[in-house]
């Protein structure tokens, strides 16, 4: 087996967690490199956790919600959805590879999809390889960089 | 602080391709774990009292069980902690079923992944501080939308039960689609018998106030405490007035209107009352058909009405209702079978729909009862059916089975020969679904009774010949082609959500699925209840169902409004947003980007900052995100818990790279 990569996936607890649940009871086997961790909302998703985690030594990082005004709270995919945005965007200012970042979403129902998702995601990370690792001070200086106002402007 | 890690087999769900006894021994190395083991079944009777003696006799300060989903068994084992003297939120799960055993089959890796999990939720664990929950007062009433026989029984049952019920429904009459059928399947008794009087107890119980022909425009608020914005359309009638002596639809020039309740088979007046045991039994205006709103002219309904109900400048009305509950109970349409254009619907008058086939077969329908083929009014002689139009056809996009079609076929060839005894009928079938009780036994009475010949097989296409339709197919049993002359051909057309349906969850907050049909919380353990609290299903508005299992569900959704309500107060969840006074700068980003109006203004010495109203904030953590003071956190999943789960991931990364 290939060298597992570290993969980080920010899920809000609805959807797509409830579409990885599906996966999982329908046994869609999926590579191994992706550890999930549940959030209430991808709206609850600070931009600044994919940074941390990506400056942090992750290979890649995946954010899923509920899809577009499907949302258990109405409309913080949205939120989310210009947030996510803009940080793709901003990834090669600091050097790191828009690549190794995305955000989909899926629904509970959609366990086929998540392993889709999942398994893609895996070979497109595995295909930029490991990340290249970055010292603690120009891993501060990003995240104060992206602290600066960037996402600030994005909410209204 | 001292953590517990408890590990689950699961029997072998778990055990079978992740070793558990490993995930144990790695966990005693992490940070603050006191205690760790593997256990057969967690979530066990012993599973549960191992893990309270654990947390007693060790003085553990928290507990993190490997094992499912947390949304499977997140609240009993928050029960459990509970249940040993711990605060339920110092518990956390990782997942190492659906995440892990049931998706990768290489033990080793598996296994690194569960202690990866685990060591990502002693880490949030470490962060987690006891939460208490605030009561808040339950608004007694419930709102039940859409008035189908699912709709009726719920709100009959709640009403029964003692709440006050308001019932919306869209079409000027409740009854749905079970008020249009002729006969019921397997008793072949009179749908509008059995479903009269329920309709009528709807009207008369002093506990239920209907509003037809009204949707619903908006839903604010939580379990408990929903404000719901109900749009009564103008009917043009004063409905106080009207006394449903049906005078303005005898005298009524407009005569050509579409009629919707017949399917758009015959035709009804402008102004109408859809069918006689209609409830309530009020006339409205087809605007789009009377005269009066097209041309100015006529008005005749206006100076026919004994009561002077006309009401011609009457204007849509909007009305509040307070309710604590919601039950969706909007039911199925049919899928657009003009996508099957092999079978000419729509383009040849003689291929009718089931339903219009059920309104032809219908005493009170457009053709009184007489089996009459649309095209010249002859009484059709070789009548063939057609199964699965929509349904079991990933080509169409509809892979689902709609339930229900291969019985009302049966029953429609069985009323066939009731009608027209010299007739003989045909059904094109895949496989035939009768699961229910006695319903085997009625698709065979089909067969050996009534003479209906039955060909396993898909029709390719139907065309023309002369006056009658020649329907060519496979018959799959025999292994030939076959070729019917049909006088008339009736399309079982499969159901998807209501029109509309995924609109109203968008407005109720709940999940639906590409079909239109809503999400059910789990789609075992949870049928009725969805992810929404205080929200409820009912009937096909969450899959297709026969109307035995509708009103089953019906009941069961009261059932659960009624446990709801006997409690006077509910107890809110506490996992909400919470501000830091010290660090909020006033600025007011989360009260603008808060979707529940959450967040109010709070003056303290002299200074602006905010306040999170508890029983409102839904717990979503948009407020969170956006606060750039790290002034607002929500609760249980606040930026330091998230953060300390993505740090022990890449900790361990760093340590195996090393
Ligand atoms: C041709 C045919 C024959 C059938 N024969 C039989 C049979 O013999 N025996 C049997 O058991 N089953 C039969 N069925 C199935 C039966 O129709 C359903 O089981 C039953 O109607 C389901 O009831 P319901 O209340 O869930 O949905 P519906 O009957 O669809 O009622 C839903 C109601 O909600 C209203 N509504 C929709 N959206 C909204 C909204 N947004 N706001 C407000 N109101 C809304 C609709 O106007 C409607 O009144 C047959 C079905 C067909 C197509
Ligand atoms: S966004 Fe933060 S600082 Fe601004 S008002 Fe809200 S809590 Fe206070
Ligand atoms: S978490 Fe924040 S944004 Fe979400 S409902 Fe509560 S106060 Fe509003």
């Amino acid at each position: 087996m290939e060298k597992e990569l570290r993969i980080v996936g920010f899920l809000c607890n609805w959807c797509s967690y409830g579409g990885a649940d599906t996966a999982g009871v329908g046994r869609f086997i999926q590579p191994t490199d992706l550890r999930i961790i549940r959030m209430p909302c991808s709206g609850r998703l600070d931009p600044l956790f994919v940074l941390k985690t990506l400056t942090g030594g992750a290979d890649g990082v995946l954010v899923s919600g509920c899809h577009p005004r499907d949302c258990h709270y109405a409309e913080g995919n949205y939120y989310a959805r210009r947030r996510l945005e803009v940080l793709k965007r901003f990834l090669p200012v600091i050097g790191i590879d828009p690549g190794r970042f995305e955000y989909t979403w899926v629904s509970a129902s959609e366990g086929q999809r998540w392993q889709h998702v999942v398994t893609e995601f895996t070979a497109q990370v595995h295909a930029l390889g490991p990340i290249q690792r970055i010292g603690k001070q120009a891993q501060a200086r990003a995240c104060s960089f992206a602290t600066s106002g960037l996402f600030a402007r994005v909410e209204d | 602080m001292k953590i517990g890690v408890f590990v689950c087999h699961c029997g072998s769900n778990i055990a079978g391709t992740v070793d558990v006894a490993k995930v144990a021994e790695a966990a005693k190395a992490m940070p603050d774990v006191a205690f760790a083991s593997d256990t057969m079944y967690a979530c066990s009777e012993p599973g549960q009292e191992g893990i309270i003696k654990a947390i007693q006799e060790k003085g553990l300060d928290g507990a993190v069980v490997a094992s499912c989903t947390p949304r499977m068994h997140g609240p009993t084992f928050m029960r459990t902690v509970a249940r040993a003297g711990l605060n339920p939120y110092m518990f956390e799960m990782a997942n190492i079923r659906e995440h892990v055993s049931w998706i990768g089959r290489n033990k080793e890796a598996n296994t690194r992944k569960a202690i990866d999990l685990v060591k990502m939720a002693v880490a949030k664990l470490g962060q987690n501080r006891p939460l208490y929950p605030k009561t808040f007062a339950v608004n007694k009433r419930v709102l039940v939308i859409g008035g189908g026989v699912a709709g009726i029984q719920a709100a009959l049952d709640c009403a029964e039960g003692g709440l006050d019920v308001v019932l919306v429904e869209k079409t000027s009459s409740i009854g749905g689609k079970m008020a249009k059928l002729d006969k019921t399947f397997p008793t072949v008794d009179c749908s509008s018998c059995i479903l009269g009087p329920k309709m009528v107890d709807v009207a008369q119980h002093p506990r239920i106030t209907l509003h037809a022909s009204s949707e619903v425009e908006d839903v604010f608020g939580y379990v408990g405490n929903f404000q719901v914005e109900v749009r009564k359309k103008a009917p043009y009638v004063d409905w106080k007035a009207c006394t449903g002596c049906g005078a303005c639809m005898e005298k009524c020039p407009a005569k050509k209107s579409p009629d919707p309740f017949n399917e758009l088979v015959g035709r009804t007046t402008a102004i109408n009352i859809p069918f006689p045991q209609a409830i309530p039994k009020k006339a409205s205006i087809d605007p789009t058909a009377c005269i009066r709103f097209k041309t100015g002219k006529c008005g005749v309904c206006a100076k026919i009405c004994p009561t002077k109900a006309i009401r011609y400048d009457q204007q849509d009305e909007m009305v509040t209702e307070e309710v604590g509950a919601i039950v969706a109970a909007t039911g199925y349409d049919l899928m657009d079978w003009t996508v099957y254009g092999q079978y000419g619907a729509g383009r040849y008058p003689d291929v009718v729909t089931s339903l219009q086939y059920e309104r032809m077969l219908s005493a009170s329908g457009p053709t009184g009862g007489h089996i009459k083929r649309p095209s010249d009014g002859r009484e059709p002689k070789n009548v063939v059916f057609i199964q699965c139009v929509g349904s079991r056809d990933p080509s169409v996009g509809r892979p689902y089975c709609t339930g229900f079609c291969c019985m009302y076929t049966a029953k429609q060839a069985v009323l066939t020969k009731d009608h027209i005894p010299d007739s003989q009928s045909y059904v094109f079938y895949m496989d035939i679904r009768a699961p229910g009780k006695m319903y085997d036994e009625f698709t065979r009475r089909a067969v050996e009774e009534y003479g209906t010949q039955y060909v396993r097989g898909r029709v390719s296409m139907v065309y023309p010949m002369g006056d009658k339709l020649v329907v060519r197919g496979a018959d799959t049993l025999a292994g030939t082609q076959v070729e019917v002359l049909a006088d008339l051909v009736v399309l079982a057309v499969g159901a998807e959500g209501a029109k509309g349906s995924p609109h109203l969850a968008e407005k109720l907050r709940i999940s639906y699925d590409s079909y239109g049909f809503f999400m059910e919380g789990h789609p075992k353990l949870k049928p009725v209840e969805t992810n929404t609290a205080g929200v409820y299903l009912a009937g096909c508005s969450q899959g297709p169902k026969d109307i035995p299992t509708s009103v089953a569900q019906g009941s069961a959704a009261a059932a659960k409004v009624l446990g709801l309500f006997s409690k006077d107060q509910l107890q809110s969840d506490p996992q909400v947003a919470k501000v830091d006074l010290k660090r909020c700068v006033g600025c007011m980003k989360c009260a603008l980007t808060c979707p529940f109006g959450a967040i109010k203004e709070l003056e303290t010495r002299g200074e602006m900052k905010v306040e999170v109203i508890e029983t409102v904030c839904q717990g979503c953590g948009i407020c969170t995100s956006t606060c750039r003071q790290g002034a607002i956190q929500l609760q249980n999943f606040t930026d330091n818990q998230i953060l300390a789960e993505v740090n022990a991931l890449l900790l361990t990364a760093e340590e195996e790279g090393a």
